[in-house]
């Protein structure tokens, strides 16, 4: 792909998502968009540039990006977050607020579902000791697409396994074959909806905790910057920050600190 | 070092399953039915069991009902490792005492998870 072709779908992608790719990821950019030429009938990858110059319609600019962004999630994805959601963030909040509050919680980035859907989970197996609080989860992503599979609440039986417990499993979700759909009691607690972090948050109201997980880590300094400035001004006083293990908020931005002695937890400063 | 039972009848699943778990810190041993592995089991109890389900001479289901019936046979975490995938089966295995389920087909990271949920990493 010549660089200036390429650059088409960067600052497409940039624009569209904060997704950065370099030159070197080319090669997966070509071998990425063949499913998308093929769905919507292009002959090639220069005729599909060719549109992309002109003015391409939003299905396929959405599905562009759809084919470029990762998804990969898993349930209970590493464990600790979860865990200190239980130990420490719950009972912080229930001390600022009392125990019949009400917690609102944003998975910013929830993709298939697993991230919201392992809070509610949680919620149910924690219900006698947290049997006064209200919780609320909004469930954003930027692709309808995967949305749509989050709201379907239906998975492989490889990705069950990927970290749901089996106790749980046969607790939360129903069985078809090879497909395990998450009961409705669970899917009822999530509100999905499309949403892209780039732009303004003001519409969700504040939260107690966000959870920005393994999404920010494809974006440059100053995208995330920006976002992190505009989620601490939607959480809390007494509001928790998660991200995912290999991201930071050290060096981006001074509106969040680390909570002291919780990794991957951060309060605002 | 945790030590880790490998009860399958077929040799290339015990071999794979044996790398996994090795990588994992484990020292292994390995049994080919329900028979042998309770007789490893009366000899030295492991830290864990990965167990299949259907095997000849003795089932994996009817190995654990005995194993959690002997003296100190409450302990070995036992992960069945099956192409059994039914709710019906799992829910058969967790009330005869399994604390994990794998459907096969498996893989490293999916032992890892579920090793490490039971706290035996
Ligand atoms: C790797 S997944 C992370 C899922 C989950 N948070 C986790 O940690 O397992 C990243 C998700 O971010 C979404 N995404 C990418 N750019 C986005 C943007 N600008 N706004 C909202 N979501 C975005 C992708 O669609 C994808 O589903």
């Amino acid at each position: 792909m010549k660089p200036q072709d390429f650059d088409v779908y960067k600052n497409m992608l940039y624009a569209k998502s904060g997704y950065v790719i370099t030159i070197d990821k080319a090669y997966l950019l070509e071998s990425r968009l063949a499913p998308v030429i093929k769905k919507h009938g292009i002959a090639n990858m220069d005729l599909l540039t060719m549109k992309m110059r002109s003015n391409p319609p939003t299905a396929l600019v959405d599905d562009i990006v759809d084919a470029m962004t990762t998804n990969e999630t898993m349930f209970f994805r590493d464990q600790k977050p979860f865990d200190k959601f239980r130990d420490v963030i719950v009972p912080g909040i229930i001390k600022a607020k009392g125990p019949n509050c009400t917690i609102r919680i944003w998975s910013a980035a929830c993709s298939s579902g697993q991230e919201p859907y392992t809070l509610g989970i949680m919620m149910k197996e924690n219900a006698l000791k947290w049997a006064g609080v209200k919780f609320e989860i909004i469930a954003t992503d930027l692709s309808r697409e995967i949305l749509d599979q989050a709201k379907a609440g239906k998975y492989s039986q490889f990705e069950v396994q990927r970290g749901m417990p089996i106790m749980m499993l046969v607790k939360y979700f129903t069985q078809t074959g090879e497909t395990w759909t998450i009961k409705d009691d669970i899917k009822n607690m999530v509100q999905f909806r499309q949403f892209n972090l780039l732009d303004p948050m003001e519409q969700f109201g504040t939260f107690d905790v966000i959870f920005c997980r393994n999404v920010l880590i494809y974006f440059d300094q100053q995208t995330k910057g920006k976002i992190l400035e505009k989620m601490a001004k939607r959480v809390h006083k007494h509001g928790y920050l998660l991200m995912g293990g290999a991201e930071t908020v050290l060096g981006i931005t001074q509106a969040f600190k680390p909570l002291e002695g919780e990794r991957g937890v951060y309060i605002p400063a | 070092m945790k030590s880790c039972l490998v009860v399958d009848d077929s040799r290339v699943v015990r071999k794979v399953a044996r790398r996994i778990i090795e990588d994992l810190g484990f020292s292994c041993d390995e049994a080919e039915d329900g028979v042998k592995a309770y007789e490893a089991c009366q000899k030295a109890m492991p830290d864990s069991i990965l167990l299949d389900w259907n095997m000849p001479n003795m089932s994996g289901i009817e190995f654990l009902e005995k194993l959690r019936a002997m003296p100190g046979g409450d302990a070995p975490k036992v992960v069945f490792c099956t192409t059994e995938n039914d709710m019906a089966f799992i829910q058969r295995a967790l009330m005869a005492g399994a604390n994990e389920y794998i459907m096969k087909p498996f893989d490293g990271e999916i032992v890892a998870t579920k090793f490490s949920q039971i706290g035996l990493l």
